[in-house]
């Protein structure tokens, strides 16, 4: 990947000394000092127009360059049951732009490149064309209403997070700078909250005389059993925050004084999602650029950086202050029987509201 | 050639009355009140605004390359900010949030369309100055004086604003969540507050002076295109700016007077706040209901200059001109129900997602048409590669790449994944940023001498526009795949997520771009400054250009023409037009500038 790079920064840079040169060049050539000496002569136009050319080709390549360097770049297939169709249509939009990017761009610059000034050539005065401005106002109405029409099915889907399939409700509640997880225990109703109940250990505001809200418990990471929906309720403490799940394409803003929410369906245990091939590599990859630095920091005398392994992360992905940067929570996604027995040693707020009392 | 060029100075010079008065240093440079000076008042203070803007952007993109390593740099120029030379997180987001500002609206709204509006829309439509010579002055103070109040903000003592460049509360209602919401927020909402005023006079003089004052032959359809997309930005100002000016009206309130506009349920610092029934969502919908328009209010003058520069010089007329001012129309139009498609997963109705992104992708047909329109005007012309072209050139280039990439962000399910990560940043720094700086280069290199009646050299403009080219694209196509990995914007480092420890040789390339393209703006700097004093004069109509500016002559007089204003007879257009016997429509010349009668054996067409 690095060649690549590599081989790319060198292309470019020939291409702009190749330019430099011919400008110089081009600066030095016997041209009579007169008043439009500044002003773009055949051989300006010749070899702009040539530049044209050659930049078009150069981009070509980049942009293949880029895509085949970076293909380890785009997220793994996703964790979750609508991430499948988001990565269809992502991938659709995807080709049609590229595909659109390419001719566009080829015309662009060939003309650029094809119709050069020189001394008396003639420019065709077309000034305009009622057939062609019908086409190209009626071939982007067709793809892009094909484009919004599936973007629109997918989108009401996605935002329906209605309660028919018995979704597991957790709340995920954000502040600065870091997340906290209120299951909502044996009756799957989260107990009324709000931030002037926050006090001692209740630093979620769960209102106490709620009865709904006794059996809740709070984490500091998501836990989900797999293959069951799950509705997210989204509540923040100060700030606006984003809740961003990039690996179940999945993100809602948190907003204070008001409860938020999205729902979605994680299909891959964290252990089979880090045991997939992409990942694997993945992985591997981080891990030797860690190893690499982890030999630079101890030569300074300082610490090694720890092995790295996958797992599903929340962070944070709206301005929030400081340390937006590093406002991040695991999520760990485990089979039915393992994700009951977690939750079972989780504490109950009647039991830690009862302890508080002691 | 120049036959047909500069009017004659006939007889009937004064016969509107109007006089030469003397000026005095302070009204001919400062105080000015001559449309002309204006825009060159703008013009300098843009460039050094966006100097500013651009070095800002330099260091942000240092500590992402480099994070929390020293640097003689920062230590230098951040001062207390870099302890031993280390970048301080808050600063950080500061240079993030007054990059953002300044780039929109210091640089690319006052610098660009203030220049070329206040330039462009007298000498182009035949009047002497604007509507009110005084409100454009008072403009131009405004702006001065809140760029000040902007620059000033760096220097308080707990750091300028800090809360990203669309200041959502309740980050930046509440000192208490970061130190630049303190006084630092307080001095942008006031700048800003007096740039909306600066903003709102200056668009109500454009306006005015395009339905008003337009000289005798001048149909609206006859307008150079230049002028119907300073025209329809100014409206879309109009129209958008005041709903700015209320959202920061309230934002003050909020965090000075205890209202709850935006505010509610908040626990901070170990405290629970008063306020209580506001909403963030609100302001959110506040701040893009000129936030989204502000892209067009950016982009359209940019659009407007490139269209005129292409046309004149592929020696050919533009594409479609009616097509093209009916997809500036629609731009405007739909530009002002499209601003949902920020806040697709800001909690808002789902339903008003759907509807966003209806309205979203119907705003790319006029985009494309347009698109199209500049491709089709080169096909088989006489392509003059000034530098101006050239930029104009690359402007469709990166309004292209750009702007494809916005079907994927405007779509409302697409947009979830993909949203504040550097996929965003790096479409609308191509389509909005690097083509409206595009255009704003095209602009000064094809009215420079028009400007300062002096040439710019071709020479080190060709440099400058080649570098730019591969040094923005260095920057910014890369960074789309950054953002495809997930990495979400304003971070201050990334070494927190070890999944995204493989993205970092990449961000370093990104960096090297990036200061490579900087630097190659000296380029650019150099030959500004040293054209204005040492440029060799320009000729009257360099680029043989059509539009009425070039036949003032080469004396700056308040009131542009010494004679009579030239009538006009037909549209800007008329490049390479023949006759009826395949000749010339005026023999020996490819262009028939707009106050030439219609010629023996013309064929009149309408447009």
């Amino acid at each position: 990947m690095t060649a690549f790079l590599i081989i790319f920064i060198a292309a470019l840079l020939a291409v702009s000394i190749w330019q430099i040169t011919k400008i110089i060049k081009l600066g030095k050539s016997p041209d009579p000092d007169t008043e439009m000496s500044d002003v773009a002569n055949d051989i300006d136009n010749k070899r702009n127009g040539q530049g044209m050319l050659v930049f078009v080709v150069a981009f070509y390549i980049m942009m293949i360059a880029c895509f085949i360097a970076y293909k380890d770049f785009f997220l793994p297939d996703a964790g979750s049951k609508h991430g499948a169709e988001y990565d269809n249509l992502l991938l659709l939009t995807g080709v049609v732009i590229m595909i659109v990017q390419f001719l566009t761009q080829a015309l662009l610059h060939w003309f650029a490149y094809k119709y050069h000034g020189k001394k008396g050539q003639r420019a065709l005065f077309y000034a305009d064309n009622d057939r062609l401005e019908f086409i190209w106002t009626a071939v982007p109405v067709v793809v892009l209403a094909g484009l919004i029409l599936w973007g629109l099915f997918s989108w009401n889907d996605l935002m329906d997070a209605n309660l028919d399939d018995d979704p597991l409700i957790v709340e995920v509640y954000a502040y600065q700078f870091g997340w906290k997880i209120r299951y909502s225990g044996a009756d799957n109703t989260l107990g009324d909250a709000n931030v002037r109940f926050i006090e001692g250990t209740n630093a979620l505001g769960i209102d106490p005389t709620d009865a709904d809200g006794m059996d809740d418990s709070v984490a500091q990471e998501i836990h989900l059993p797999v293959n069951r929906p799950v509705l997210f309720k989204f509540r923040s403490q100060d700030v606006l925050h984003s809740a961003y799940m990039p690996h179940f394409r999945a993100q809602m803003n948190v907003v204070p004084g008001m409860v938020t929410q999205f729902k979605f369906t994680p299909t891959v245990t964290s252990e089979d999602y880090r045991n997939t091939e992409f990942m694997n590599r993945k992985v591997r990859k981080i891990n030797e650029i860690r190893r690499q630095k982890s030999k630079e920091l101890i030569a300074d005398g300082d610490v090694a950086l720890d092995p790295y392994e996958f797992d599903y992360y929340i962070l944070c992905n709206k301005i929030c202050g400081n340390s937006h940067y590093n406002m991040q929570a695991k999520i760990i996604v485990e089979t039915e029987e393992e994700f009951n027995e977690w939750l079972s040693t989780q504490e109950t707020f009647e039991k830690s509201l009862a302890k508080a009392k002691n | 050639m120049g036959q047909a060029v500069a009017v004659e100075h006939d007889d009937h010079g004064h016969d509107d009355g109007h006089h030469h008065h003397k000026e005095t240093f302070v009204t001919k440079y400062i105080f000015s009140q001559d449309h002309k000076m204006i825009a060159k008042q703008y013009l300098i203070t843009g460039l050094i605004m966006g100097v500013i803007g651009i070095a800002m952007s330099v260091l942000m993109r240092m500590q992402i390359a480099n994070p929390e390593q020293p640097s003689v740099v920062f230590e230098m120029l951040l001062g207390k900010w870099a302890p031993d030379g280390v970048m301080d997180p808050g600063i950080y987001l500061a240079l993030v949030t007054i990059h953002g500002t300044i780039m929109v609206f210091f640089v690319l709204t006052a610098g660009l369309s203030g220049t070329f509006s206040n330039f462009l829309i007298p000498l182009q439509i035949g009047a002497r100055d604007m509507a009110s010579g005084f409100l454009n002055m008072v403009s131009y103070w405004l702006f001065f004086v809140s760029a000040a109040i902007m620059i000033g903000s760096l220097f308080v003592e707990l750091g300028p604003a800090a809360a990203g460049w669309t200041v959502y509360p309740p980050l930046s209602a509440l000192p208490e969540a970061m130190s630049g919401s303190g006084l630092g927020m307080t001095l942008w909402l006031v700048s800003m507050a007096i740039f909306i005023a600066s903003s709102l006079l200056g668009s109500l003089n454009y306006v005015v002076t395009v339905i008003n004052l337009r000289t005798k032959g001048m149909s609206m359809t006859r307008l150079p295109l230049t002028i119907w997309a300073f025209f329809v930005t100014a409206i879309i100002g109009i129209v958008s700016f005041p709903v700015l000016f209320a959202a920061a009206l309230l934002l003050i309130m909020d965090r000075s007077f205890g209202t709850s506009f935006f505010l509610s349920d908040i626990y901070i610092k170990g405290e629970v706040l008063a306020h209580q029934g506001g909403s963030p969502v609100l302001f959110e919908h506040l701040f893009w209901f000129l936030g989204h328009p502000e892209v067009y209010i950016v982009i359209l003058p940019a659009m407007g200059l490139v269209s005129e520069i292409l046309a004149t010089n592929s020696r050919k007329p533009i594409f479609g001109y009616r097509a093209m001012v009916a997809s500036i129309l629609a731009i405007a139009f739909l530009s002002t129900i499209v601003w949902g498609h920020h806040m697709f997963v800001s909690g808002m109705n789902p339903f008003l997602g759907s509807v966003f992104t209806f309205t979203t992708l119907l705003i790319a047909i006029p985009s494309a048409v347009k698109a199209f329109n500049w491709i089709t005007t080169l096909w088989k012309g006489n392509l003059q590669m000034n530098t101006a072209m050239l930029f104009s050139i690359g402007f469709v280039s990166t309004f292209i790449t750009g702007g494809l990439t916005g079907i994927i962000l405007g779509d409302s399910t697409l947009d979830i994944n993909v949203h504040d990560t550097y996929f965003v940043i790096a479409h609308f720094h191509l389509v909005m940023g690097i083509s409206a700086l595009y255009g704003f280069f095209a602009g000064v290199y094809h009215w420079f001498p028009k400007m300062f009646n002096r040439m710019m050299d071709k020479n080190l403009g060709y440099v400058h526009f080649w570098l730019t080219l591969i040094g923005a694209y260095g920057v910014f196509f890369p960074m789309h795949f950054v953002g495809m990995a997930g990495l979400p914007r304003r971070y201050y480092t990334n070494t927190n997520f070890p999944y995204f420890d493989d993205l970092a040789d990449t961000n370093s390339l990104i960096t090297y771009f990036a200061i490579f393209t900087s630097v190659a703006q000296l380029f650019f700097a150099y030959n500004f400054v040293k054209s204005i004093f040492y440029g060799k004069k320009a000729p009257l109509n360099p680029w043989k250009s059509n539009t009425l500016e070039w036949t003032t002559g080469d004396k700056h007089i308040h009131g542009n023409w010494a004679g009579a204003i030239p009538h006009v007879h037909r549209w800007p257009y008329d490049y390479s037009k023949l006759n009826e016997e395949d000749e010339y429509v005026i023999a020996g010349q490819d262009y028939v500038p707009q106050h030439i009668p219609l010629q023996p054996k013309e064929e009149e067409m309408n447009h």
